[in-house]
């Protein structure tokens, strides 16, 4: 409002001038021309105010400013018709690139002004309920656990913004129907020399690509056998400590990415450090390459190291560690043209776990194929075959097949249907049904691809 | 002496041969999250820049895939231009964080959002809610299809560009000024064009045309979609059709990256002609700048009316 009203006195006062000069003048035409002109500048001017408020109120304010947040509201409402006093040169992005430590405590990000809202960051919430039916007899001694016949599987709450111009936050709760866990929440360093990218927190582990992913984003309404044998199915290897990545230089446009972590090696079925020395380690190297543009192929190396918990089972001493080998594969297809309508993923992990324990160490093996297609704008099919060796019974084997049907009504909810067959190393057969809806509500950020 | 003047002029030589990176002044390097923002960008950087965009035109802008050989452009970016609006926001912020890069991050001066520069449309009014479908918070994103937009941005890059490397400012200046005087020209012609087809009546897929529609005096009646990024749906498909029956509307407009086998339904049904518009700088191979992209859609436009 008050922009129109500054436009409205702007144009009137620029403009009486001319309407007077228009009648005295014979070049009417010209005089026409003109005043178009001048009219089409102040429009453009307005314009630009117009875009550096947007940009003003979309952007997190400079975070000391101790004189402005004193004022009454009214004085603080008087902002923005000062805004065309900023010189049309400044980057409306200054603000920010302006924040400088002043070495004391942190700020006080709060405040009385609706402005203070811009210092919040996004929040969102996804829902992800599970129906299941079938005969789900799982052997006592198999990782897989049954879901039961209803469950509110997850609530993920994400809240996560840029937290000054050097990193962002990223926090992921997640509540179950009894209790609440922090799934990731951690610091990423954006502006670090040299290219390096660095995380802080808890985070889920760059272990080939199942670990990674949130239960939202999986392709399926369980995970694999091999997740669940060897890396600790749902919450895998997800666990407090730093990460840092890189990219790598490499010849005719590969991207190659590695990866290192160091973890406080506390991951439930996989790590269990005793000592503060016994922490776990991820390493990943990451190789992609666009085949065409509809058509990309990405490999990936991991490997991880971490102490296990078969002292404390056993009650046997000594130091016994768990090693994981990983190999991941994706191929993705997707013509850019009719690139909601239709796309290709096939995908697999093969992953070897050498647990030493007491007697012997076990040596496991597993693996996973999938293939999921898209064959409309909101459908989607996909097919998975598990085979995996139990990481504590290396002679104990699990096998089984699973297809799944999805719908998207939109862009932020999904419904899903799976069948699942498997197979137990103890000679029993599970056939199970399960059916999922995933809602999202908010603003909940992309995934890394 | 001669012996060392011509072994100092030799190793010169040499040099200059070997590292011919090392001769010529280094050009900005330039990453737009479209095309359009690339076209623009072009225009007003010259030589001076080397300008790539992430989406192709001919690619739905709001669906694009987050592919990792897009970060080694990011990386190497020294401005990255960005439509903004949330256009992007499904596939370009992990992008930012893992380039590596802290000249491109969001608020660092290398980060251009060139929204700020444009005049935009349907900002929504009240509450928003995803009831409305995939709607714009901030408003209508796809303000490039305005040439007046065009001008803005295209003074606002040339501002940008002349912040990070000052020494080429008045360079970037003088080429927006001669962007400028083309694109004067040509919209003027562009106007005098579609002057006839002043008031009709259209049908877009997506509410992707809102600017082009305002500059050129069109009337978008309705839209494919029920809601932004919602499919047809029989209902709404049925409602359209008798909406462009009482309305006369003789003409749908569809974008590149869309099915068009609802609009040719509707098409069937009244009578209108279905016709491919490009919203974007190389939706076809033909199209390879601004000016092409509005001489394509005129034209088409016009057969489509007449």
């Amino acid at each position: 409002m008050k922009n129109t009203i500054i436009a409205g006195a702007a144009v009137a006062l620029f403009c009486g001038p001319l309407f007077g000069q228009q009648a005295n003048t014979p070049d009417l035409a010209a005089q026409n021309a003109a005043l178009e002109q001048h009219v089409r500048e102040l429009e453009d001017r307005l314009i630009a105010v117009e875009g550096k408020v947007r940009m003003l109120q979309s952007a997190p304010p400079a975070p000391t400013q101790p004189a402005t947040e004193g004022q009454p509201a009214a004085a603080a409402e008087t902002a923005p018709a000062q805004a065309p006093v900023v010189p049309a040169e400044t980057s409306p992005t200054q603000g920010q690139s302006q924040v400088v430590s002043t070495g004391g405590p942190l700020p006080n990000y709060g405040g009385a002004s609706s402005a203070a809202k811009a210092l919040n960051p996004d929040v969102s919430v996804i829902g992800d309920f599970i129906g299941a039916a079938g005969n789900g007899t799982v052997p006592p001694s198999a990782s897989l656990q049954p879901f039961p016949s209803m469950q509110m599987h997850e609530s993920e709450i994400g809240l996560q913004a840029i937290i000054d111009p050097y990193a962002r936050g990223d926090f992921f709760l997640s509540f179950g129907e009894e209790g609440v866990n922090l799934e990731e929440g951690y610091i990423t360093f954006t502006a670090l020399p040299a290219g390096f990218v660095a995380k802080v927190g808890k985070m889920r582990s760059v272990f080939c690509k199942v670990n990674m992913m949130h239960n939202h984003v999986l392709p399926w309404v369980d995970r694999p056998l091999v997740t669940t044998n060897l890396v600790g199915g749902e919450d895998g290897i997800d666990d407090a400590g730093f990460s840092i990545e890189r990219i790598l230089p490499a010849p005719k446009g590969i991207f190659l990415e590695a990866t290192g972590q160091v973890f406080r090696g506390d991951s439930p079925d996989v790590f269990r450090a005793e000592t503060r020395s016994d922490v776990s380690t991820v390493e990943h190297l990451r190789g992609y390459k666009d085949i065409t543009e509809s058509t990309n192929l990405d490999l990936g190396l991991s490997y991880a190291r971490g102490h296990n918990d078969a002292a404390l089972v056993s009650g046997a001493a000594g130091d016994f560690v768990t090693q994981l080998y990983g190999i991941d594969a994706t191929l993705r297809w997707k013509p850019l043209r009719r690139s909601i309508y239709h796309s290709f993923v096939g995908r697999g992990e093969f992953i070897w776990s050498q647990r030493q324990q007491f007697p012997a160490e076990q040596r496991a093996f597993g693996f996973y194929t999938s293939a999921d297609y898209q064959f409309g704008r909101r459908w989607f099919g996909g097919a998975r075959f598990d085979y995996s060796d139990r990481s504590r019974f290396d002679n104990l084997t699990d096998k089984g097949v699973a297809a799944t049907l999805t719908y998207w009504p939109s862009e932020f909810s999904q419904l899903r249907g799976e069948y699942r067959f498997t197979h137990y190393a103890e000679n029993r057969d599970s056939h199970e049904v399960f059916m999922q809806l995933i809602f999202s509500l908010g603003a909940h950020g992309a995934h890394p691809f | 002496m001669h012996k060392a003047k011509r072994l100092f002029v030799s190793l010169v030589a040499a040099g200059v041969l070997l590292f011919p990176t090392l001769a010529v002044a280094k050009k900005l390097n330039v990453v737009t999250a479209t095309t359009d923002m690339a076209a623009l960008a072009q225009e007003v950087g010259g030589d001076r820049i080397s300008v790539e965009s992430i989406a192709k035109g001919y690619q739905d802008p709001h669906f694009v895939e987050a592919k990792p050989s897009f970060l080694l452009k990011l990386r190497q970016a020294d401005l990255l231009i960005v439509v903004g609006l949330q256009l992007e926001i499904g596939w370009l912020p992990p992008l930012i964080t893992q380039s590596g890069n802290p000249r491109i991050q969001i608020g660092a001066n290398g980060y251009l959002d060139a929204s700020q520069f444009a005049e935009i449309l349907e900002i929504p009014q009240g509450v928003v809610t995803r009831a409305m479908g995939d709607v714009h918070p901030l408003g209508n994103p796809h303000y490039w299809l305005d040439p007046d937009n065009g001008h803005r941005v295209a003074k606002g890059i040339a501002g940008k560009l002349g912040e990070i490397d000052p020494a080429d400012a008045a360079y970037f200046q003088e080429r927006f000024q001669d962007f400028d005087k083309r694109l004067t020209a040509a919209e003027q012609k562009w106007d005098a064009e579609m002057a006839p087809y002043r008031g009709r009546k259209v049908v877009t897929y997506h509410n992707s045309f809102t600017n082009f529609a305002k500059h050129f005096h069109l009337e978008v009646i309705g839209y494919v979609e029920p809601r932004p990024g919602i499919p047809p749906t029989p209902s709404h498909t049925i409602e359209l059709i008798g909406l462009m029956k009482r309305e006369n509307c003789k003409l749908v407009l569809v974008e590149p990256y869309f099915d068009l086998k609802t609009p040719n339904s509707i098409g069937a049904a009244t009578g209108a002609k279905v016709l491919v518009y490009l919203p974007s700088v190389g939706g076809e191979k033909q199209v390879t700048n601004y000016f092409e992209l509005f001489d394509y859609d005129i034209e088409l436009i016009k057969k489509g009316f007449q």
